[in-house]
């Protein structure tokens, strides 16, 4: 249990420094910066209550809002997220329920079951985020094209971060 | 009232966040209405030190270029008049003319975070109040205006830059004084919009565009930018103009902050007439 934990600390202070130091950086053409920090998120136990995820959002998104001079923008868009998930969880959860001893992981329930996990978390966090940040409904496409190209780029970070951090337990089997 | 807290335990996930979006939305529109927000920006001591190291690691890959731009803006300051030359040197020196009344000094910052692809982009720089920064205080480069200071810390602050929604610069076409209002659009950190000039103006492709003498924040005729193209508005009666700004936004590295002397005097005697 205590490593567990351990192990969470050490990934939430990795990706907060990634998003700050390295990606934050990243400056394709003025539209696109990824936001792989949500992966913190993503990436919690499923017995994790609920209380605790929307801390644990709060706390991210403040952290990247004052490297970022946001205000508020990133840890709205979190909490918002991190309250969602547990209705995404039971919409898209298997028949039997989860393990809850472990995290949804792109190996424990297959590519589409994590792909529409995170797509719809990654879809909230960015459409809250880029909006507030626009603060107006005149700016709708370019909001919009501006949103678009950040999420694929967040879910293609996401995907290669699941591939590196889990060892996919079929093919150890071989 | 059991009833009341039965209720509240029942949903006390929903009411916690309820209570999480309505904080964050407090920082959100506290910080849009030009108060100060003080504690979670980078101008505070933990987020400018962590960008201080890096980019003190940074700093080493474009010291040539700084120096070249460095020799450059020495070379022009040599040329100069005695007067300005001792005016632009160092915040330190004071003139005691009773003829001309020195109303700028400049005080030389580094750059030490810096986003050019946010629809609100915010540089932060190594100077706070104990530096004598206060609000509102213009930024520019040696190139070109960047834009203006907005919190301030110990040792820090940031600068609305004129990547802004929020930036709103008076501006006007240096050959023919027309005034006009430039703002930033989104998308290319390279051009900005300047609006309000109207069409009967001949203007032209690489006409200066400079600060105008109506601002409280930045000195007359600072360059701004150049045109890069134009095109009337529907109805006709003003130009869209695009402006290529002078300044390479996205590579600056070392800044000067304007203190305006004058500004308070200026502000109070204008606060007293509409009082009147």
């Amino acid at each position: 249990m205590i490593s567990v934990i351990f192990k969470h600390i050490i990934r939430f202070i990795f990706f907060i420094f990634l998003q700050v130091l390295v990606l934050n950086n990243i400056q394709f053409s003025g539209y696109i910066n990824p936001y792989l920090y949500v992966f913190i998120i993503l990436m919690l136990p499923f017995a994790t209550p609920v209380w605790m995820v929307m801390m644990i959002s709060l706390s991210a998104g403040l952290l990247i809002d004052m490297f970022q001079d946001t205000m508020g923008m990133h840890a709205a868009a979190c909490v918002l997220m991190g309250y969602s998930r547990s209705f995404i969880l039971k919409l898209f959860s298997p028949r039997d329920g989860y393990d809850s001893s472990t995290e949804p992981t792109l190996h424990y329930l297959g590519a589409s079951w994590y792909f529409s996990y995170s797509l719809l978390l990654v879809l909230i966090h960015h459409f809250t985020f880029f909006f507030i940040e626009a603060y107006s409904a005149d700016e709708l496409l370019f909001t919009l094209t501006r949103m678009g190209l950040s999420l694929v780029f967040t879910m293609v970070l996401l995907f290669i971060s699941q591939m590196m951090i889990y060892k996919p337990k079929e093919l150890r089997k071989n | 009232m059991r009833n009341l807290l039965r209720f509240l335990w029942k949903y006390s996930n929903f009411v916690l966040f309820i209570l999480m979006e309505v904080f964050c939305f407090y920082l959100v529109f506290q910080n849009n209405s030009f108060q100060k927000a003080g504690w979670i920006n980078s101008s505070n001591a933990f987020a400018g030190n962590v960008f201080t190291t890096v980019n003190s690691i940074k700093e080493y890959f474009a010291l040539k270029e700084t120096n070249e731009l460095l020799a450059a803006e020495n070379a022009r300051l040599r040329n100069q008049s005695l007067g300005s030359f001792a005016k632009f040197i160092t915040t330190k020196t004071v003139i005691n003319d009773t003829v001309i009344k020195q109303q700028y000094t400049y005080i030389p910052a580094e750059v030490v975070n810096n986003s050019v692809n946010r629809r609100n982009n915010y540089l932060t720089l190594n100077r706070g109040y104990k530096q004598g920064i206060t609000n509102d205080m213009a930024v520019i480069s040696s190139n070109g205006i960047i834009g203006y200071t907005k919190d301030v810390s110990a040792n820090f602050c940031t600068v609305l830059s004129i990547l802004n929604k929020d930036a709103k610069i008076s501006a006007k076409i240096k050959r023919y004084d027309e005034l006009g209002s430039l703002i930033w659009e989104g998308g290319d950190y390279r051009f900005g919009l300047l609006q309000d000039i109207g069409t009967h103006v001949k203007i032209a492709k690489g006409d200066t565009i400079v600060t105008s003498n109506f601002s409280d924040i930045f000195p007359s005729n600072i360059i701004i930018g150049t045109v890069e193209s134009f095109v009337p508005r529907e109805g006709g009666e003003f130009y869209n103009i695009k402006v290529k700004y002078s300044a390479n936004l996205k590579n600056i590295t070392h800044v000067y902050i304007i203190n305006n002397i004058l500004r308070e005097e200026k502000k109070i005697l204008e606060e007293r007439s509409q009082h009147d």
